[in-house]
């Protein structure tokens, strides 16, 4: 926990405090005693560039130089600081997790298919991971992952059955007009084809304003409200999604306009 | 060459519970070019069946269908939506334009249901309506249209494919009797300045004034 100095939307905050020596890709290197990089989630809890900030029971006191993005731990916004302000802040704060010198908690190896190789060297001594792997091994990010994707899927449901039941209304209320279509030489290919570019297309447009909105909120709302990560690879794939449900939704419709018999455009009042 | 021969033609059709019902019985009629045939005869006389088997729509139980030289009794379902595309035109009975396309886009979209013409629709949609009055209405939604503008706007989407023969179903049943002789002067007109047959389906006697031949049709039977 970090108590900001000055005040802040908050004055306590979650955090977690990383001493390094090989920077991660979007962290500079290893800052000055005394000084930690913040990642930027931490700017929703009032913590701004060129604050002190407060860590643990100890009041360890950190002075915050600039800010990282996409490092939050376990929903915890990342602080990254030099190996000795590190341990020092763990030797005050956390006597019973205190390391002694020259033991670290994680070593990163660069380069590809490392894991097994450094497991067979040490023979089994070490617990290695990829990076997807240790990021899916910190406790709650498989499940929180898990809740959203079952949210996502609960949205492309029902986006499914709104959008089927949309098209059949739309089907079932043009019957007549798809019959008299039909007399004048058009396929159920065609009328099919037509409603499933119709649904393309909408879904388009309605995807372009969803997609604007999620971007405008994203700006909006500030970093760290809500712990979700919109990059256009997520947008793009939930269109991708919604176009997929928009055109099952719109087959339920084609059994209907295969049974249009364009005899019924002659000889009725409709 | 005749617009239309229908020889010995029957339809039957069988009901739910397994009964059949003769619809048209032994029908023959040829309507050559150029002649406007009236048809006439109640509800459930079988002018509606005769029409649709006219147009390609039905297929007949038994029988002979011609139409322009080309024969279309064994014709499937496929070919007979191709040969309605391109070799016939329809009027129907309340008009069915489509409510959400302008004049112009509800004539040009009888080229877009087969092969696209694209310019040559346009332009050919654009004559037609001048030739029918509705040069300063091709922007007009139908509801934007009077009942017999409408009606001017069937008759065009009917002659856009320059159909070998063209179907009225009941072209003057919505109309009052002003219009509906209006209607039907204009039906005359246009197809003998193109020269293209039709057969009205009416129950209307006083229509067949505008009719080359009237022919009647009573429990499927047609009586000339």
């Amino acid at each position: 926990m970090a108590r900001p100095v000055r005040d802040g939307h908050r004055d306590l905050a979650n955090v977690a405090l990383f001493g390094y020596e090989l920077a991660p890709d979007q962290v500079p290197p290893p800052p000055a005693d005394g000084q930690v990089y913040a990642d930027d989630v931490l700017k929703a809890d009032g913590v701004e560039e060129g604050m002190t900030i407060l860590l643990g029971p100890a009041r360890t006191p950190v002075e915050v130089i600039g800010f990282v993005s996409d490092t939050s731990f376990n929903g915890q916004g990342g602080l990254w600081a030099s190996e000795a302000t590190w341990r020092s802040t763990l030797a005050a704060n956390r006597p019973d997790a205190r390391l002694a010198d020259g033991v670290w908690q994680a070593l990163v190896v660069r380069g590809d298919d490392m894991v097994d190789r450094i497991d067979a060297a040490t023979s089994g001594a070490t617990d290695s991971y990829t990076v997807t792997d240790a990021v899916n091994a910190i406790p709650g990010v498989e499940e929180q992952q898990g809740t959203f994707n079952q949210i996502i899927g609960v949205t492309i449901a029902v986006a499914l059955v709104v959008i089927g039941l949309f098209f059949a209304l739309l089907t079932v209320e043009r019957l007549n007009l798809y019959g008299v279509l039909k007399a004048l030489g058009a396929s159920s290919r065609t009328i099919f084809g037509g409603l499933m570019v119709q649904a393309v297309v909408v879904t388009l447009i309605a995807s372009a304003i969803a997609g604007a909105l999620v971007v405008l909120l994203d700006l909006i709302i500030a970093p760290g409200s809500i712990p979700i990560f919109v990059s256009p690879s997520s947008i793009l794939s939930s269109t991708a999604l919604l176009l997929l449900a928009a055109a099952a939704g719109c087959s339920f419709s084609l059994r209907r306009v295969l049974k249009v018999d364009p005899a019924s455009a002659i000889g009725t009042m409709s | 060459m005749n617009a239309l021969e229908l020889s010995d033609v029957r339809k039957i059709y069988t009901m739910g519970d397994g009964s059949e019902v003769v619809a048209l019985d032994q029908a023959s009629l040829t309507v050559a070019d150029d002649e406007i045939v009236a048809l006439i005869g109640p509800s459930g006389s079988g002018k509606t069946t005769l029409c649709s088997i006219a147009g390609g729509i039905l297929s007949p139980t038994e029988g002979r269908i011609v139409i322009a030289g080309e024969d279309i009794s064994d014709y499937g379902d496929k070919q007979l939506t191709k040969f309605r595309q391109e070799s016939i035109g329809f009027v129907f009975q309340s008009v069915n334009l489509i409510p959400f396309l302008n004049a112009k886009e509800n004539l040009t979209v009888v080229d877009e249901l087969g092969r696209r013409t694209g310019k040559a629709a346009q332009q050919r949609a654009d004559q037609l309506l001048d030739e029918l009055g509705l040069g300063d209405r091709r922007k007009n939604l139908p509801s934007q249209l009077s009942g017999g503008q409408r009606q001017r706007v069937a008759i065009g989407r009917a002659l856009m494919n320059d159909p070998k023969l063209v179907l009225f179903d009941e072209p003057t049943s919505a109309l009052d009797t002003e219009l509906g002789e209006q209607v039907m002067e204009l039906i005359r007109t246009e197809m003998k300045r193109r020269g293209t047959s039709a057969i009205v389906v009416t129950h209307d006697e006083r229509i067949t004034q505008y009719c080359d031949r009237s022919v009647h049709i009573s429990d499927g039977r047609l009586a000339a």
